[in-house]
């Protein structure tokens, strides 16, 4: 060692440009190429762009693709709404080769476009692994399937167990029935339907269910689909059953967000909340075993209770994708029952799509959601995954927020819907 | 004249191509180009990925007529315009003169004063939904009224204007305060000598010479007008009751909606509302200039 040359500054600077550049430069490189997993499989890399940027599902997706060994996986990971907002330019520009997104006609929309690639053939493995109501979901207008489903939650009507015991509250079976609990709980001093959209959204689900139950499943899609006039007298009948219902809502809506109004049940403000099963992060973990749902009453004997609003989030491999070998590799392996499994298991408010999901390790919560989607003859995506976005978007989310606040002004609004609908659907 | 024109040498037109030919490509290529493209687009019905459809005026005979955010949008903007104008530029203005007496404390008045200025409407946005929420806003607490600020859409725009105001007060006064500093104070003693009294020095006196000041603040308070956006998209995307022209053109062309020959029509009535202030103003300009 102590023969070794003194090394000069200039030296050293010149052995750093004959070797550490490239070394840095491959360094840097290699950071794509595949490192973590093995490349045996010869799959090479797949990217997927994930809107799972909140702590739970981002982590929940990491895990999964873990047991992906015939390529290297990188996740881009964008902000959930602006994944959302930029999905147009996104699938135009240079996509990522699979991507988070959601089932129905949100599906369908983008497939339409050509911006999905078709993925019948996946489905021809997986098929078994679900039932004909997620494959209907996650087929285009063309009969190919573009979609596979990971996870989903369903829409239903939460309430606190300990308090309903307290006050002998029973969970309703029709409208009436609902009505006069309503009214019980308001006597009681409880507000009765916790209430919030200040967001735009959450007054979708009350009037999704409200729609299904008294005009089924059918009209519901083929009114989302631009199809029924919103004149109609059924869809006035929706919107005159839930102005009799207004005056047991949580007052000032508008100004609230789904947060705000989760806490107020969870506090025992408020006696029942329409709502996604998602309304369980607003619980202290300690009281989650405390919450129950049933789900919304008949109103239309025809109908029954035999639709629900379950949306399904899962994957689809853009038209652009570089590997779609690749790509079509990691969709068998999301919709393994293990993959999902992992995801029910990090999130307590979802569920596992696949059939063959274990469901042993369910909460009881989550149990009750499984039996009550199974339960169901029809799954409706969301209001916002039903219809196309722009309709959903700028047209329903200001009519319903001005239902909320001037529940009497029925006629004028579902004229003014009417109209903006066929500049949408034409 | 037409003698003179001959005066270029070769080097003189080089460096003038280049000079001017920079300038034009840039105010073509990001002012002109892309204003003319939402023109265009505006009669157009794109979604942004499928084929584009000339659609002629539909766009606006759809938001004028079939659109309710659109009116709301138009009357907010322009009480957005009138509020920062005539309410709180104003009280700028006095909140700057008070300051100009060197009360005691002023340092601590005109920093206080100033603060939000350093605050993005946005986070003013975020700052006037703790103050003003239903269920657990200041405002309420304090009050024990059970009032719905940011949800009564006939009154939620009014409170979100007094938020944006609070800013823009802060502003205005500091840029008056600059300009009353640098006013002679001889003038005013002068005045006084005269017998004219305070208020009449400031009217006829002061004021006046706030002139240079003036034109900046009235520009200023335009253009925070018309670009009003961030402080409703904080409180609620600029729905029910906050609509705003700059939420409508983003909310259409932006979203996942991709209305983006609706949006474009949007966005060139906003054009046309800008462009009214910015004639008025040049025109007044360039007739003092004369």
């Amino acid at each position: 060692m102590d023969r070794r040359p003194p090394i000069s500054r200039r030296n050293l600077l010149l052995g750093a440009a004959a070797f550490g550049v490239p070394a840095a430069l491959a360094g840097c490189g290699s950071s794509d190429t595949p490192s973590g997993g093995t490349s045996s499989g010869g799959l090479g890399t797949v990217t997927i762009g994930s809107n799972a940027s909140d702590e739970i599902p981002k982590k929940s997706l990491e895990t999964q693709v873990k047991a992906f060994t015939q390529g290297t996986i990188k996740i881009n990971t964008v902000d959930h709404n602006t994944f959302q907002e930029n999905i147009n330019r996104y699938l135009r520009g240079t996509p990522d080769d699979v991507f988070t997104w959601f089932a129905g006609y949100r599906m369908q929309f983008f497939a339409q476009q050509g911006l999905a690639t078709d993925i019948s053939d996946v489905w021809r493995e997986i098929g078994g692994d679900y039932t004909q109501a997620f494959k209907d979901q996650s087929t285009g207008t063309d009969g190919k399937q573009y979609f596979v489903p990971s996870t989903y939650y369903p829409w239903a009507v939460f309430y606190r167990k300990s308090l309903w015991e307290e006050k002998g509250y029973e969970p309703p079976a029709t409208l009436d029935e609902f009505t006069a609990l309503a009214r019980r709980m308001k006597a009681d001093g409880i507000v009765p339907i916790a209430f919030a959209d200040k967001d735009g959204w959450p007054a979708m689900g009350t009037f999704d269910i409200l729609n299904m139950r008294t005009n089924g499943y059918d009209f519901h899609i083929s009114l989302m689909g631009g199809k029924e006039s919103w004149t109609d007298p059924r869809v006035k009948q929706v919107f005159d059953t839930w102005r009799g219902l207004m005056e047991y809502h949580q007052p000032a809506a508008l100004g609230r967000t789904w947060q705000e109004a989760g806490q107020s049940l969870a506090q025992k403000k408020t006696g029942m909340y329409v709502l996604g099963m998602f309304v369980a992060q607003q619980f202290p973990e300690a009281d989650r075993g405390d919450l129950d749902f049933f789900t919304f009453p008949e109103i239309n004997p025809a109908y029954g209770t035999d639709s629900i609003d379950a949306p399904i989030d899962g994957y689809m491999i853009s038209a652009k994708a570089k590997n779609v070998d690749g790509a079509k590799a990691l969709l068998k392996l999301l919709a393994q029952a293990s993959s999902q499994n992992i995801a029910t298991e990090l999130d307590p408010g979802t569920l596992a799509a696949s059939s063959k999901a274990d469901t042993s390790d369910y909460s009881a919560l989550q149990k009750r959601g499984a039996e009550l989607v199974s339960k169901a003859t029809h799954i409706a995506q969301f209001l916002d995954r039903d219809t196309r976005p722009d309709f959903a978007s700028t047209v329903m989310i200001p009519s319903l927020q001005s239902f909320v606040s001037e529940p009497a002004e029925i006629d004028s609004l579902l004229v003014s819907i009417e109209k903006q609908k066929a500049n949408i659907f034409r | 004249m037409a003698a003179k024109t001959r005066r270029y040498s070769a080097r003189d037109v080089t460096v003038l191509v280049i000079g001017l030919g920079v300038a034009i490509v840039v105010n073509v290529g990001l002012i002109w180009g892309p204003t003319l493209a939402s023109v265009g687009l505006s009669a157009t019905g794109w979604n942004g990925i499928g084929p584009i459809e000339w659609v002629g005026a539909r766009n606006y005979h759809d938001l004028a007529a079939e659109y309710p955010p659109f009116w709301s949008a138009v009357r907010n903007n322009l009480l957005w315009l009138a509020f920062l104008g005539l309410v709180a530029t104003p009280f700028g203005l006095f909140c700057a003169v008070l300051l100009d007496r060197r009360l005691r404390l002023s340092r601590v008045y005109q920093s206080a004063l100033y603060m939000p200025v350093v605050l993005s409407l946005a986070v003013v946005g975020f700052i006037a939904q703790l103050v003003y929420s239903h269920d657990y806003g200041v405002l309420n607490a304090v009050t024990g009224l059970g009032v719905d600020w940011l949800g009564d859409s006939s009154i939620n725009i009014w409170v979100v204007m007094v938020a944006a105001g609070w800013r823009h007060v802060g502003y205005v006064m500091i840029i008056y305060l600059a300009g009353l500093k640098a006013v002679d104070p001889a003038l005013k003693e002068a005045a006084a000598i005269d017998g004219a009294g305070e208020r009449q020095t400031f009217f006829r006196v002061v004021f006046p010479t706030l002139r240079p000041v003036n034109v900046i603040v009235l520009v200023i308070t335009v253009i925070e007008a018309l670009r009003a956006f961030d402080i409703v998209y904080a409180i609620n995307k600029g729905r029910n009751g906050l609509e705003l022209l700059s939420v409508l053109v983003t909310e259409n062309i932006v979203g996942e909606a991709s209305r983006i020959g609706f949006g474009s029509a949007i966005a060139v009535i906003l054009l046309v509302i800008s462009l009214g202030f910015i004639v008025t103003y040049l025109s007044q300009l360039f007739k003092e200039e004369r």
